[in-house]
């Protein structure tokens, strides 16, 4: 399981907006790369990232092998209702990776 | 001087001629041969049509943030922002980002709405080369509106080894 790491506030104020950063180990690996003998190393990335807001999707993204190593996301989102903001990061080789955090709205 | 002199003399020169030609001929090819697959402007135009379609493209409204000289291509912080009320009737849907030089054009892709808030995603990039980001926003009545970047790379990302 990839180690991942969620920076959005515990506690927010209705209506406003807040800021999500996400970070999750991956070494995304291009698939450009040569290796010692010459031949490319297959391509090992993560391909998709979805982020829900009890259970309603308010973000999506598709990565490319062109994200750095260890990928690093940034967006925002308007704090509705107190719950659950949950993390889905899917990619080659069968990778997956959930990750969850609270939020209180007041 | 009798003409039997004259041709091997000729022949020297056109030696010459050529094996100077040659090598400069070797001297343009080499690094061609060297060069990783790389994306050109033209891959990059038919990726950015195959996600616009036949829709034109304004220039604005969007705002890449990226610094114009890196040291290393392997991480470098992009944020792209992009204005809009982001209201159920009016909002940003999705941001692409696409590269001239990397070995795909691709970049990032990523789908936003009006429970966003704001139209403002940062994350970081690899970049092969020096070269030009293109961000393209598609907002909610269809619309694309974009903007490009000029990037300067020092160590370039994905060229070393394992």
């Amino acid at each position: 399981m990839a180690r991942a790491l969620i920076n959005a506030p515990a506690k927010a104020k209705r209506g406003e907006i807040i800021e999500i950063k996400t970070l999750i180990s991956h070494n995304m690996e291009t698939g450009f790369r040569p290796d010692n003998t010459g031949k490319p190393v297959p391509r090992d990335i993560i391909t998709d990232f979805i982020c829900k807001y009890n259970g309603q999707e308010i973000f999506r993204a598709e990565l490319f092998p062109a994200i750095a190593a260890n990928p690093f996301l940034t967006f925002s989102t308007i704090a509705t209702e107190s719950g659950t903001l949950s993390f889905e990061w899917t990619g080659d080789n069968g990778f997956s990776a959930t990750e969850s955090v609270n939020i209180t709205v007041e | 001087m009798t003409r039997d002199d004259d041709m091997p003399q000729a022949t020297r020169r056109r030696f010459l001629i050529e094996t100077a030609a040659l090598a400069g001929a070797v001297g343009i090819a080499l690094p061609l041969a060297v060069k990783p697959a790389s994306a050109t402007p033209a891959s990059m135009r038919a990726a950015i049509r195959k996600v616009v379609g036949e829709a034109p493209v304004n220039k604005g409204k969007v705002k890449i943030d990226v610094p114009p000289l890196i040291e290393n291509g392997n991480a470098v912080p992009l944020t792209v922002s992009c204005e809009s009320p982001m209201t159920a009737d009016d909002h940003v849907k999705a941001i692409h980002v696409f590269a001239e030089k990397n070995p795909q054009p691709n970049v990032v892709s990523v789908q936003l709405g009006p429970r966003s808030g704001r139209a403002t995603v940062s994350t970081r990039i690899r970049l092969a080369d020096s070269q030009k980001i293109i961000a393209i926003a598609q907002m909610s009545d269809g619309s694309f509106w974009s903007n490009e970047a000029e990037v300067i790379v020092t160590l370039a990302a994905c060229l070393e080894g394992v």
